[in-house]
């Protein structure tokens, strides 16, 4: 009985070191191989090189992918963030009949094949006869990035000591003062990981981007479009690892402000999405 | 003042009679919903209605002809292509979903029973990878997976083979080991919440009434976590049937997949209806496989206790 739990004890931590190994391994060649000589991305290394990066600043239509996809990751994180705010508040602070499928619909892009969001998205859109853009693309955007909006400002939203706002109110607040000098400071951390969550899942985006824009890409389009040229793969290795390395940055930044909203609220428990 | 009143549970309490007050909060809530419903049914629930409509259409060249058929699912459900690409598809998903979910097991239990004060900073490292670029990651099994990759130089380097291998890229392998990877925080996170939630005194009373850890394991952290292994496989499998990244960069020729199909319909073959009978069908498909999951589960764990 105590063999088995010894076991377990001792196997378990090397499990989890394992698959981290597993997580983590191909997502750390990208960066290995963007300092390699070579072209051809294989074992071993032939020496250590910044030229692939150099390149990146002289290649015209990369900076215009990247300008793009910064447009479109800031609109479709400001607008994901709004009309997640309206929902999570909506969420949290009422209860009224419907809210169960109505926040099921909110929620279902999260497990919807992205090509099926995709592809009636298209249909639509070309029906009302508007052109494909930056524009559709960031409509397709904001949809996708609901619904991780929702949660993370859920988590922030609830927990949040309600006597509060009631203090406010009754002290003579407006229902706006209150909202803006009270609720506003309390959620502000989860409003800025929801807005950088959002932020990151848009500028990754290929799918949606891929069906809905026109003649603009956006960085994956572009890299997407990179991927059918062997010689071209250690420039794209390298604008990966810069992504990683700015996504990582990102997502640091939004789970420390998560954490002190957590901390903010008391509220313990989940983790980014949950 | 309204808002204070609402709030307080004592006057909540009494609120059953008072109807005025409940039907403002039912209209507060929707009201302050209905930006976000309004844009999910516009830009979700609608286009997904028309998909279904033109299910039932025929495309003849520029023209759409809105009389109703079937045609487009006989076409989807008996052409070979069709048929096989969707069998592939759901194979994959299969496959993809149980895969990860018990690998991600493991892990879940590890940090919920073992992970001690660290336990969000483990929860950190695992979403990490999937906040990532899934096109990047997708890039970088295709350069382990190649002809002169990393496994191919690795296992050469360790003498294990002579000549690298073509076995490992562009197979349903390669596929399903890419999604394996690309979806294990999705798979982790739903059963390290309900393991969470698995009431640790339960374990002790088990314990103490001479269960053994397997047995106690089987019959209670087991079913008790089932909730969390459903939503995973779920969570897993519906969008994973769907996948168009990973079959056309490491799938080759044996990999695609029904979305691969799906996306000429829409693009260069330009048959609209039978790519939206093509979507249609798939979802239906992998629904109904996620719903004898769900019951084959259940099921078990019922069983279990």
């Amino acid at each position: 009985m105590t063999a088995v739990r010894k076991m377990l004890a001792n196997w378990l931590p090397l499990y989890a070191a394992l698959y981290l190994g597993f997580l983590y391994l191909p997502i750390l060649l990208l960066p290995i191989f963007s300092f390699n000589v070579s072209a051809v991305p294989k074992f071993p290394l032939t020496g250590f090189t910044f030229k692939w990066y150099e390149s990146l600043p002289r290649t015209p239509a990369l900076i215009d992918a990247t300008w793009n996809s910064l447009i479109v990751g800031a609109s479709a994180a400001v607008l994901s963030t709004i009309l997640g705010i309206c929902a999570a508040r909506a969420i949290t602070r009422y209860r009224f009949a419907g809210q169960r499928p109505i926040s099921g619909l909110i929620m279902a892009p999260l497990v919807l094949p992205e090509i099926i969001v995709a592809v009636s998205m298209l249909l639509v859109l070309l029906q009302l006869g508007l052109s494909l853009s930056l524009f559709t693309v960031v409509l397709g955007h904001v949809l996708i990035c609901i619904p991780y909006s929702v949660t993370v400002l859920i988590s922030g939203f609830e927990g949040f000591d309600r006597s509060l706002e009631e203090a406010s109110a009754d002290l003579g607040e407006t229902a706006f003062g209150t909202f803006r000098r009270v609720t506003l400071p309390m959620v502000a951390p989860a409003i800025i990981s929801s807005l950088l969550c959002s932020f990151t899942i848009s500028l990754d985006d290929f799918i949606i981007a891929f069906f809905l824009t026109g003649t603009d890409v956006t960085l994956p389009i572009y890299i997407w479009g990179q991927l059918r040229f062997a010689a071209k793969l250690p420039s794209v290795l390298a604008l990966g690892s810069l992504l990683l390395v700015g996504s990582l940055l990102l997502l640091t930044l939004a789970e420390i402000m998560r954490r002190r909203a957590e901390r903010r609220t008391r509220n313990a428990g989940g983790g980014v999405f949950v | 003042m309204t808002v204070a009143a609402e709030g307080s549970p004592s006057i909540r309490a009494s609120a059953g009679q008072r109807r005025p007050l409940l039907q403002s909060e039912q209209a507060k809530g929707l009201a302050l919903i209905s930006p976000t419903f309004l844009y999910a049914l516009v830009l979700l629930a609608v286009p997904i209605l028309v998909v279904i409509a033109y299910s039932f259409w025929t495309q003849h060249y520029l023209t759409i002809d809105r009389t109703f058929t079937l045609e487009n699912y006989r076409i989807a459900l008996t052409e070979p292509i069709y048929r096989d690409l969707l069998m592939r598809s759901l194979y994959v998903s299969l496959v993809v979903s149980i895969c990860t979910v018990v690998l991600a097991y493991p892990i879940a239990y590890f940090i919920s029973f073992y992970g001690g004060s660290h336990k969000s900073l483990w929860l950190f490292l695992i979403t990490i990878p999937f906040w990532t670029s899934y096109l990047l990651r997708v890039m970088a099994w295709k350069v382990i997976l190649g002809y002169s990759g990393v496994l191919n130089s690795g296992l050469m380097g360790l003498g294990i083979i002579d000549e690298p291998s073509t076995a490992f890229l562009y197979n349903t392998s390669a596929v399903v080991i890419t999604l394996t990877h690309a979806w294990a925080t999705f798979a982790i996170l739903p059963i390290y919440v309900s393991l969470e939630k698995v009431d640790r005194t339960l374990l002790e009373a088990a314990t103490d009434l001479g269960d053994g850890p397997v047995r106690r394991f089987l019959r209670v952290t087991l079913p008790l976590s089932m909730p969390g292994v459903i939503s995973a496989l779920m969570i897993v499998m519906i969008p994973t049937v769907g996948d168009y990244v990973t079959p056309r960069l490491v799938g080759g020729k044996d990999g695609v997949m029904i979305a691969n199909a799906i996306q000429a319909q829409f693009g260069k073959a330009a048959n609209w209806p039978l790519g939206s009978a093509l979507s249609v069908t798939t979802m239906a498909i992998v629904t109904a496989m996620a719903g004898a999951t769900v019951f084959i589960l259940r099921w078990a764990a019922r069983r279990a206790r």
